[in-house]
């Protein structure tokens, strides 16, 4: 059993003033490190919704980015046709994810190792195909999720310049820290106990009088909470969400992010939303320095993500541990 | 006598706790040596290094003069050194035919294979009318007798017999022991018989060793064990 | 129509099988899922593409691709599969630690694939005709290069099922993947046969390669849907078992090809995944899986 470095109210303090730091530094960054910072946030809380699924509750998903495509397709339906003010579309699109996740949880906790992970494959592939067969999903030019630029209100708290991607920031984080706070809470719970317990001897735990199944399935649910939340605010960076929005790649890379973070632990998602936006960012920089050639600037990224990932899970499995947090 | 195995100063953990302290004793070539303790004495893990399943902390342990350390379980088998574990001595999943060639394809010479089966199927005719079936159909008795046959395949010259009563019926434990007791006299055999079922144990033994807690508490024929009181009441359940 | 539909459906089912029996064949051996089947499969096609290339033999690139395959696969146990399962043996990610890092090898065998011959998509040519085979005035959809996709596949089949079932080393691959460690006791060279394992499941990725690339195109990425497929399919049909792999690929690329051709291209793989949903739902171990022992 871990017990709590910080109680609950010592980080909701911490992230609050690291919220307030992050709000006031966007001010000074440029557009593109602002739009970056966002989707490192989005990224957090993908990552997050895999650490809770993997490192604690021990079930695998190679399809979590189907899952966010529920989120984002939600949002935008509802924003579009619906006319829902953008944060009750996400709260929507969130709604029909963990619904969603539900279904899928329940039949997930049947499943064990790589037959769940097939079958959540199987779904990250075939999922994003059903929007080419209904028209309400706009079919292959997507759905427009736009939400325009900040209101007065905000833009006069932000100061001057304040743009819609320093908008997308603000929301994305603070976002991102309040669902880190709040998983952190229930990592820490009986939940987050029964969970782990489960996962590391079901057999046990059962006889312990854990419902280990019943746990499973909560994990998913919840998890796929995360993921949608995360699909929506991913659809709320793009303007726009369409099939193509969320490929198998993005299911491998949120998971990637978790084990660079260590799958256990939920600071570490930071670190792997950091990973996820630095390593393109990087290898784009270092492609162009080596001539930039089209055959090395599309490939490098693959090749130091790849790279980087063996290297991880064969020296340190247990991902880069973020010691403390300060 | 050089040959014969020798162990000497063996010490072997098993996760934090050390299984088996400091142990030595010598088998010579041709002996049926009992070894007796209660459950967690270390007898199994003693078996399982003896065998190269685990590497021991400290110690040596030789064959015939040839070091048995740091090789590889499907080595030692090629050196003529035995292990039936306890419990999982057979394949379930494969036919009894299946496991018995087990037994033999590592050798290069099929046809001597060809006659240790035949001669393995006239010591256990039980076997022959379930050449077919899966293993996992068997009888306990049936599969101790199955994975004997198959360790006689591979001609075995230390055999290392890990509990065969376990689990059996009084009679069928009675038949095993008088096989077993038979072949090792019939082939020359050295054999190393672990058991908790101590009383048949020392019946068909040339000398017992008597293990508690990973360390050797004493050793002699059955007749000096069997004359005293203490052993008897703590170690042999009489 | 239905005909054309199932003939079409056998050819990829084809496909999908040996796909599939590739990934049993690791999994029996190993325990593990091998991601990286597809790069690898991709890899020994684009050696097999540089032999037509420079031979214009296509029958000369496939025993090429093949043995580049089966000496690829060898290679990936030996230096890469060893170090990380005696590295990784417990904790929340041993059982992930596998998957991610084949997905990892993946990822890098395509960018290599891509930094040295490029994303563009290639041509892999073969003296067999594509076009359908024509009845008189009807022409079938499937061609000469889907009948021996469909020979090629079943003499695999029919040759792995020989050696399973009548050679000692067919033996010797079942009792490793059994019960390794009484088939050590029996005196099995297990890391060996494992091995020898992972060279089938090569040369068998690579072939299925090597035949189906010729009727589309070649690039780094062209095989992952055949493995997301093949997946499915060893799912299907049991991961444990060999039958399994022919019998799923079989169903799928049948079920697909009709889903098609009465339904529509953009739901095929949403069907296959509720299929699979099916299919565990009702036998959590796959149709021919095993129960599973002591170990997962």
């Amino acid at each position: 059993m871990r017990s709590r470095r910080f109680s609950a109210r010592q980080s909701a303090l911490f992230l609050s003033l690291l919220g307030l730091v992050l709000l006031v530094a966007s001010r000074f960054v440029d557009e593109l490190r602002t739009y970056q910072g966002a989707q490192v946030a989005v990224y957090v809380i993908a990552i997050a919704s895999i650490v809770l699924l993997t490192g604690y509750s021990g079930q695998i998903s190679l399809g979590h980015g189907a899952i966010m495509a529920l989120g984002g397709y939600g949002a935008a339906l509802s924003f579009t046709v619906w006319n829902f003010p953008f944060p009750l579309a996400i709260l929507f699109g969130t709604f029909v994810g963990t619904v969603g996740g539900f279904i899928l949880g329940v039949a997930a906790a049947r499943l064990s190792g790589p037959y769940l992970a097939g079958s959540t494959l199987a779904l990250a592939v075939g999922l994003p195909t059903l929007a080419d067969q209904f028209h309400i999903l706009g079919g292959e030019q997507g759905l427009n999720f736009d939400i325009g630029d900040p209101p007065h209100w905000v833009a006069k708290l932000g100061g001057a310049n304040f743009t819609q991607y320093k908008w997308f920031f603000w929301i994305t984080t603070i976002i991102a820290l309040f669902t880190i706070w709040s998983i952190t809470n229930l990592l820490h719970s009986s939940f987050g106990r029964n969970w782990r317990a489960g996962r590391n001897n079901a057999v046990a735990a059962g006889l312990a009088g854990i419902n280990v199944p019943r746990g499973k399935v909560l994990a998913f649910t919840v998890s796929s909470a995360l993921a949608s939340l995360a699909g929506g605010l991913f659809g709320l960076l793009l303007g726009l969400v369409t099939p193509t929005a969320f490929p198998l790649s993005l299911s491998f890379a949120i998971v990637t992010g978790a084990v660079l973070a260590g799958v256990g632990s939920l600071a570490g998602s930071i670190l792997g939303g950091v990973v996820l936006v630095a390593i393109p960012e990087l290898s784009g920089a270092l492609a162009t320095h080596l001539g930039g050639s089209q055959k090395v600037t599309a490939n490098l990224p693959g090749l130091l993500m790849s790279s980087l990932l063996i290297l991880v899970v064969l020296f340190m499995p247990d991902g880069v541990r973020v010691r403390k947090i300060k | 006598m050089s040959a014969g195995l020798i162990v000497k100063n063996l010490s072997v953990s098993y996760g934090a706790v050390g299984a088996v302290h400091d142990l030595s004793f010598e088998i010579h070539p041709g002996e049926l040596v009992a070894l007796i303790g209660a459950n967690g004495a270390g007898k199994s893990t003693l078996l399982r290094t003896l065998s190269g399943l685990i590497s021991p902390s400290s110690g040596e342990v030789s064959w015939n003069d040839y070091s048995l350390l740091g090789k590889k379980p499907e080595e030692l088998v090629r050196l003529g050194i035995v292990h039936i574990s306890e419990g999982k001595a057979v394949i379930p999943e494969l036919t009894v035919s299946e496991n018995l060639t087990l037994g033999g394809i590592w050798r290069g010479d099929k046809s001597d294979v060809a006659a240790a089966r035949s001669e393995t199927l006239e010591i256990f005719p039980a076997l022959v009318g379930r050449l077919h079936q899966r293993a996992d159909s068997l009888s306990g008795g049936e599969r101790q007798m199955l994975a004997i046959g198959r360790a006689l395949i591979s001609r075995p010259k230390l055999l290392l017999l890990d509990e065969p009563s376990l689990g059996l019926a009084p009679l069928m434990i009675e038949e095993i022991f008088k096989a077993i007791s038979e072949l090792r006299h019939r082939l020359g055999l050295t054999v190393l018989l672990v058991e908790q079922n101590a009383v048949s144990a020392l019946r068909i033994a040339d000398r017992g060793l008597i293990l508690s807690l990973g360390a050797l508490v004493t050793s002699g024929t059955p007749a000096e064990l069997n004359a005293d009181p203490q052993l008897r009441a703590a170690y042999l359940g009489i | 129509m239905f005909i054309d539909t199932l003939l079409i459906g056998i050819s990829s089912g084809a496909i999908y099988s040996l796909m599939a029996l590739a990934l049993v064949l690791v999994w029996r051996s190993t325990r593990v899922v091998n991601f990286a089947q597809s790069g690898q499969a991709v890899f020994s096609t684009y050696i097999g593409y540089e032999i037509t290339v420079r031979t214009h033999n296509y029958w000369i690139s496939l025993p090429v691709a093949i043995i580049c395959g089966a000496l690829l696969g060898s290679l990936v146990d030996l230096l890469f599969m060893r170090p990380l399962l005696r590295r990784v043996k417990s904790g929340p990610i041993a059982e992930l630690a596998p998957v991610i890092a084949t997905l990892g090898l993946l990822g890098l065998l395509q960018s290599l694939l891509g930094l040295i011959w490029g994303n563009a998509f290639l041509q892999y040519a073969s003296p067999l005709s594509a076009k359908g085979f024509t009845f008189g005035s009807h022409t079938i959809p499937f061609s000469p290069q889907n009948l021996f996709i469909v020979l090629a596949s079943a003499l695999v089949l029919v040759v792995f099922g020989l050696i399973f079932k009548y050679t000692d080393l067919g033996l010797a691959l079942r009792a490793a993947s059994f019960q390794p460690e009484i088939a050590q006791l029996a005196g099995v060279r297990v890391s060996r046969v494992r091995n020898i394992g992972w060279a089938f499941a090569g040369a068998t990725g690579a072939l299925a390669g090597a035949v189906i690339t010729p009727t589309s195109t070649l690039s780094p990425n062209s095989l992952d849907l055949l493995f997301v497929s093949g997946f499915i399919a060893a799912v299907i049909g049991g991961l444990d078992s060999l039958v399994g792999a022919v019998v799923g690929g079989l169903v799928l690329g049948v079920g697909f090809s009709f889903i098609l051709q009465y339904i529509g291209s953009s739901v095929t793989f949403l069907v296959g995944f509720i299929i699979l949903m099916v299919v565990l739902l009702v036998r959590p171990r796959g149709i021919f899986g095993h129960k599973l022992g002591r170990h997962a």
